[in-house]
């Protein structure tokens, strides 16, 4: 929940007074120009960027106040992949889920289920096409089963297989309870995805369906 | 496509100072001038040449106020760092980088006045004894903090980061002094010190001389902070004029 | 705080296997280094012999360099700083995960510096006990204040030129200590150099702690 946040991004205001409301369990699709602030937004509900005027609450915790205390419970999956070049995609995933607290099984799991398994795991990263890297990404994030899932353009990148299954993992991770935000610019896909359609640009909400207004996600086609 | 441009408008209520100085520096700056013509003409002048050091202690009479106060801006800026960590305010930060700015004047002042005096005495320009090898490394470490200074464009970023190493400042300092005079001491090398005996007006002209470096050591740490402090509410200006060109704007393609 | 600690010190070590920057690039650096002085310092061998622990130890703090600013080049992939801090690692955690790789490619760097001491300077390496205690305390204090600095440049994109002049000024003492240490070991006579010791653990000591109190601060983005 945001209330006339302001981010800045090198003194540039990325979002200027943002009023935001999400309930648990949502499906949140953020739409807008490119440079609207949707990655900013994104970011500020993970604690990585420092509202500094206004409010923000992110699961019940002021982000504004203490960024860092919501991170373990959210799962980004952002516009560059976070993947260590020189590891392969299984030690990627392991790392990252053992840094969140999961474990190898875990890890071992997401891979399977995002499509990096067997031989493709021990593959170094720097070596993989940009769709494995973004399936083994989303392996990371998946590993971590956050509560709050913040996606930056997911589809971007992914073969339509690929698109299928961000479509089927959001679906599961808000029928498990979790709260989806994510920004696309694949409008079809992501308004049959979603349980709310929110608009930003110029740094602030411009228009929003509101909550239960949208029928229930209907998942992939 | 929108571009952001900053007007010189001031923001309502506030009266943009125009310069650093106030009545209180210009009545200091007038005593410096003229405490330091005095200086000079007693240093070069009327003082008579040492024993033996002969007209090479005219040199004393900037070396050692200089190297004598040379710490204080130096200990400021740590001192700055640490409450800049606990209060992140802007007084602070300027706190930081403007003493930093004024100790390494000094201490590359004491350095170069130091070095001169070595050439004039002993003929070289440097040897390595432990003061002036730790005031080497000290300037360095100076030098070092000012050049991140320079680096990152988020002010708050860059506050930080400078903060931590304003902080280790003071105790890399303690420990570069300590280890190479400990080195030097370990030498039977003629530790070569300064004869600080000094009397009739040698000693009368060092105290002018002391006073006026320590009226310098103010009015510089005044203006520097002044200077500071303005441009970081500079940059804070640009900010509320961005945020507000930012919701006016109508375009369609936002963002820069 | 250890736990994470071990997670990323593993994965900067198995990083390091996989990409053998490390054998491929520092050690022959190191080597190289050692070539150099060789050749700028005149084959009288008195020269070199006398500055043999000057030289070793110039040579460690270079190469320490590298893998300094290797260990954060590391993490400039994009995306991975911000996964870090989004993962919830404890800061300190990270900071002596980091400390402790750099800490063993420091090691084996030294290993072969020894080597290429006794080889190419015709070093005899009398008072083992003081050297290896010298070495480690050296180790300690570099890979401290490596990581430290380290840090603090490569959040800013400025990493090349700015990393040394912050540190080496702040191991000048470290380069002091170990260099005596290491003089007074190979003469024989012990001498100051326990003293001398005890300076560069003292060092060591309290970069460890500054790096533990000041990283999660660093980390963050304001």
């Amino acid at each position: 929940m945001l209330q006339a946040a302001v981010v800045l991004l090198d003194r540039f205001p990325a979002l200027a007074g943002v009023d935001l409301d999400v309930g648990g369990g949502e499906v949140v699709l953020l739409r807008g120009p490119n440079g609207a602030g949707k990655t900013t937004l994104l970011r500020a509900c993970a604690g990585l960027v420092r509202v500094v005027q206004g409010t923000a609450q992110v699961l019940g915790v002021d982000v504004a106040a203490t960024p860092r205390a919501v991170r373990r419970r959210v799962g980004m999956l952002a516009h560059d992949d976070g993947l260590y070049a020189d590891l392969d995609a299984g030690d990627n995933v392991r790392f990252w889920a053992r840094a969140a607290g999961a474990t190898d099984v875990d890890a071992d799991r997401a891979l399977a289920r995002c499509g990096i398994g067997g031989r493709l795991a021990t593959v170094p990263a720097a070596r993989l096409s940009t769709g494995q890297r973004r399936r083994t990404a989303l392996a990371a994030l998946v590993a971590r089963r956050p509560e709050l899932w913040l996606l930056d353009e997911p589809h971007a990148g992914l073969d339509r297989a690929g698109r299928d299954l961000v479509d089927q993992l959001v679906v599961d991770a808000a029928a498990a309870g979790a709260t989806v935000l994510f920004a696309s610019h694949e409008l079809d896909r992501a308004e049959a995805l979603s349980t709310r359609i929110v608009t930003i640009a110029g740094g602030v909400v411009r228009d929003d369906t509101g909550r239960g207004v949208v029928e229930e996600p209907t998942g992939a086609r | 496509m929108t571009t952001l441009t900053t007007t010189t408008t001031d923001a309502p209520g506030d009266v943009a100072p125009t310069s650093t100085g106030s009545r209180a520096t210009r009545i200091l700056g007038i005593v410096i001038l003229v405490g330091s013509v005095i200086g000079a003409y007693l240093g070069l002048v009327t003082s008579d040449p040492d024993v033996i050091q002969r007209d090479a202690v005219r040199l004393f009479y900037v070396h050692v106020p200089v190297v004598s106060l040379m710490y204080i801006p130096v200990t400021l800026c740590t001192v700055a760092s640490i409450m800049w960590l606990r209060k992140r305010s802007d007084g602070w930060d300027a706190l930081a980088s403007s003493s930093a700015e004024v100790a390494t004047v000094f201490v590359g002042l004491g350095l170069v006045s130091g070095a001169l005096w070595g050439e004039i005495t002993w003929g070289t320009y440097w040897t390595w004894d432990a003061r002036l090898t730790s005031t080497a490394l000290l300037f360095l470490l100076l030098v070092g903090y000012l050049a991140l200074r320079r680096y990152p464009a988020e002010p708050a970023a860059r506050a930080k980061v400078s903060a931590v190493v304003g902080i280790l400042l003071v105790p890399n300092a303690l420990l570069v002094h300590y280890s190479v005079s400990w080195w030097r001491s370990l030498h039977q090398d003629a530790t070569r010190g300064f004869d600080t005996s000094m009397d009739g007006n040698q000693l009368s002209t060092y105290a002018v001389a002391q006073g006026v470096f320590v009226l310098i050591l103010v009015w510089l740490s005044i203006h520097a902070f002044r200077n500071a402090w303005l441009a970081l509410q500079a940059e804070r200006g640009d900010l509320d004029i961005a945020i507000a060109e930012r919701m006016a704007d109508d375009d369609a393609t936002g963002g820069i | 705080m250890l736990a994470d600690a071990r997670l990323i010190a593993g994965k900067d070590l198995r990083i390091e296997l996989r990409s053998k920057v490390g054998l491929g690039q520092m050690v022959p650096f190191a080597v190289l280094l050692l070539v150099l002085f060789g050749l700028a310092l005149d084959p009288d061998r008195g020269v070199l012999t006398r500055a043999t622990p000057g030289l070793y130890w110039i040579a460690v703090l270079f190469s320490g360099l590298l893998a300094v600013q290797r260990a954060f080049a590391v993490e400039a992939a994009p995306g991975v700083t911000e996964a870090l801090r989004l993962s919830g690692i404890d800061p300190a955690g990270y900071f002596l995960g980091k400390f402790a790789a750099v800490a063993v490619q420091l090691v084996v760097l030294q290993l072969v510096l020894v080597a290429g001491v006794v080889v190419l300077y015709g070093a005899d390496l009398h008072g083992p006990l003081l050297l290896v205690a010298t070495a480690v305390a050296a180790t300690v204090a570099i890979a401290a204040a490596g990581t430290l600095y380290g840090v603090l440049a490569a959040g800013l994109r400025v990493r090349d030129t700015l990393v040394p002049l912050l540190l080496l000024p702040a191991l000048a003492p470290v380069l002091l200590g170990a260099t005596r240490a290491s003089e007074s070991a190979l003469d024989g006579g012990v001498g100051d150099g326990w003293g001398w010791c005890g300076l560069l653990a003292a060092f060591g000591v309290l970069y460890v702690g500054f790096g533990l109190l000041f990283f999660g601060t660093l980390l963050e983005e304001t």
